[in-house]
């Protein structure tokens, strides 16, 4: 079992739900991504996204991609990437999933790449300009490294194809909640989320965990989420928009709280 | 070599769909309709009739007589796309894909545009066929083809500019892909290339097919035979694929132009294929300018339309199988083209189309003068003329 499969079971076993909260590698820099996990840590993530920045993001909105581009201007780079993840490895056990485009894999070599993450200490992997028509290879060397690769799938997705989708899958499977990309600013799921979710669960059955993320920005939306049946809430951007719009001196305190009133929704009363 | 139809959208080991889940079904919906439309015979008498009562083909296969004299080698044919309504190769593409549209029921169209060519062809062929059309345009590009700009919204089109990355025309593409990401089901993106996830590139590819096509029967009126050689530009590769596609069991020696922009030795240019390594963007897997680590690079060209990191898949293939040959042009060669065509025949090409010019000129004085070369003028170059004033004065004062 891994460590997000682990997780996932503890979770059940005390009738919780998950937190996938998202930090991004060298935003705002080496050292804050770091301070950043410990607060989402602090603030009761189950399971750590980390963001590698890619300077063509195009299933991500607005909040990533200027993220991103700061991040790589700054000299971001997948060594730089190794060391951020090493440090919070040594601190913590937490789940880590790595964020990223299948080009910076298939530009090292899948089996250089996922090899050296692993041994850092990533666990799984999310890419979402990877189709598992195109993924025969990247699968077989996760599976490899004993890794687990987390496909997404979509309200547009047929219930044939999340089957594959499932069978490919391991960890969790990532339904985008929405028709867009990341970081959208609505404040409640329009009636088509949550049958996406009632229609994905009932195909995923009880052993492989659901998370759902793209624009989740609140409790009341999370809330809303899980009820619907979600195991995990996924949010990414929201987090990013807290710390632009956060005084240095403050944010660690602010991400601890808002991760907080994230957590506190996952557990039933 | 000639792949027709390749089912799982694979070139050898390039092309692919390399695309978020939301557009997986989107794209598959595109290739069931291409399929069942693409030899319908009512969707290809449709296709003719604008083709050739709107957009103006055939286009002539025209003997550059005075330039043939000046080079002192082979005859140079120009292959006229640029008298082609509104003045590019483009409305070969944006016909066959908004007639496809409309019989998905797609009523809203988005584009990217590099030069501001495809976006114009794509506000065009929206107008005569009824249907509303967006175009997505880096910032940098709407500064140096303003008067394209103007032609699109003219048209009716609405144009976005956009701000993120190099501001150009991959930055373009990705907010286009956005843009579909958030309205799949009611929207059909009209790309221009012949790029993205399949089946664009074989799609495009067919659609400008028909330069190839016209190129092999008028030569062989003329000559009674395949032409010696062709050359093309490519950027993203549509007019060189359309170009090449027909003559590829043939043998003629094919030549793919890339822009070399201040020189390939430095990091001013966008020869992909020249110099690029292998990698994913756009949906496809395909050669890329990208650093070590796989981010993508900044490009340069003087022409707008070449200034893009990836290319066309199947010109990977034809790269990596030998069949074409690519090669760059700098700036600076390609002004020099721009205006020795101008003088000697009276004909302004795009600055992408002056690539292949100059290369033509350099092919065809190595040449015997009983041997043909065939260039295709993918466009006119009106929308250039102040870009290049710009850079003589600029290099003039250079010089001093």
């Amino acid at each position: 079992m891994s460590r997000i499969q682990d997780k996932f079971s503890e979770l059940k076993s005390r009738n919780e739900r998950a937190l996938i909260a998202y930090a991004m590698a060298g935003y705002p820099s080496d050292k804050g991504t770091v301070s950043i996990v410990r607060s989402l840590v602090k603030g009761g993530a189950d399971i750590i996204e980390i963001g590698l920045p890619f300077s063509d993001p195009l299933a991500d909105g607005p909040v990533i991609q200027s993220a991103s581009f700061r991040a790589l201007q700054k000299g971001m780079n997948p060594e730089r990437f190794l060391n951020i993840v090493k440090k919070i490895r040594s601190e913590t056990d937490i789940p880590l999933v790595l964020m990223t485009y299948a080009n910076l894999l298939y530009n090292r070599g899948y089996d250089k790449f996922i090899s050296t993450v692993k041994k850092a200490g990533i666990d799984g992997i999310i890419l979402p300009d990877m189709a598992i028509e195109e993924a025969d290879q990247y699968l077989d060397v996760i599976h490899k490294n004993n890794m687990d690769a987390i496909f997404l799938i979509s309200p547009n997705t047929s219930n044939e194809r999340i089957r594959r989708i499932a069978k490919a899958s391991s960890g969790f499977v990532y339904l985008v909640s929405v028709y867009g990309t990341t970081g959208g600013t609505q404040q409640k799921f329009q009636q088509y989320t949550h049958d996406a979710i009632k229609n994905a669960k009932k195909i995923l059955g009880e052993k492989m965990p659901l998370g759902v993320g793209f624009g989740v920005n609140n409790a009341d939306q999370a809330r809303s989420i899980l009820h619907t049946g979600a195991d995990a809430i996924i949010v990414a951007s929201a987090f990013l928009r807290l710390i632009d719009k956060t005084s240095k001196a403050k944010i660690q305190g602010k991400i601890v709280s808002f991760a907080k009133s994230l957590k506190k929704t996952t557990i039933s009363e | 070599m000639k792949l027709g139809y390749p089912k799982d959208g694979k070139f050898g080991e390039f092309g692919g769909r390399f695309i978020p889940e939301t557009l997986v079904p989107a794209v598959e919906e595109l290739e069931e309709a291409y399929l069942r439309f693409k030899d319908d015979k009512e969707f290809k008498q449709e296709l003719d009739y604008y083709l050739r009562e709107y957009a103006g083909r055939p286009t002539p296969l025209y003997f550059a007589k005075n330039l043939t004299e000046s080079v002192g080698g082979a005859k140079i044919y120009l292959k006229r796309e640029d008298l082609l309504h509104g003045g590019a190769h483009k409305i070969n593409n944006t016909l066959g894909q908004g007639l496809l549209a409309k019989r998905m029921k797609k009523k809203r169209i988005i584009a990217e545009t590099g030069a501001g060519q495809h976006g114009v062809a794509t506000a065009m062929a929206c107008a005569a066929l009824g249907l509303q059309s967006e175009v997505y345009m880096g910032y940098k590009d709407t500064q140096r083809q303003s008067l394209n700009v103007f032609r699109m919204k003219l048209l009716g089109s609405k144009v976005h500019q956009v701000k993120e990355g190099t501001q150009t025309l991959k930055d373009a593409i990705n907010e286009a892909i956005r843009d579909w990401i958030t309205n799949v089901n009611a929207t059909y993106y009209l790309l221009g290339s012949a790029v993205g996830p399949h089946p664009y590139p074989v799609m495009v590819r067919d659609f400008q097919s028909v330069i190839g096509n016209e190129i092999l029967s008028q030569m062989k009126e003329l000559k009674n035979k395949s032409p010696d050689s062709v050359v093309a530009c490519v950027g993203g590769g549509s007019n060189a694929i359309g170009t090449f596609y027909p003559l590829v069991e043939g043998d003629t020696t094919m030549f793919g132009v890339e822009a070399g922009g201040e020189g390939i030795k430095t990091e001013r240019h966008s020869a992909t294929l020249s110099s690029g390594s292998k990698g994913i963007l756009h949906g496809m897997l395909t050669y890329l300018l990208q650093d070590k680590y796989g981010q993508i690079k900044d490009t340069h060209s003087i022409a707008a339309g070449l200034d893009y990191p990836g290319v066309g898949p199947e010109h990977s293939y034809f790269k990596d199988s030998k069949r074409v040959k690519y090669d760059t042009v700098s700036d600076g060669d390609a002004v020099h083209a721009f205006l020795e065509l101008s003088r000697h025949e009276g004909i302004i090409p795009a600055l992408e189309s002056s690539h292949a010019v100059a290369y033509a000129i350099k092919l065809a004085k190595k040449m015997s003068k009983s041997e043909t070369v065939v260039v295709t003028l993918s466009g006119r170059g009106d929308k250039d003329v102040e870009m290049v004033e710009k850079y003589m004065s600029e290099n003039v004062k250079n010089s001093r």
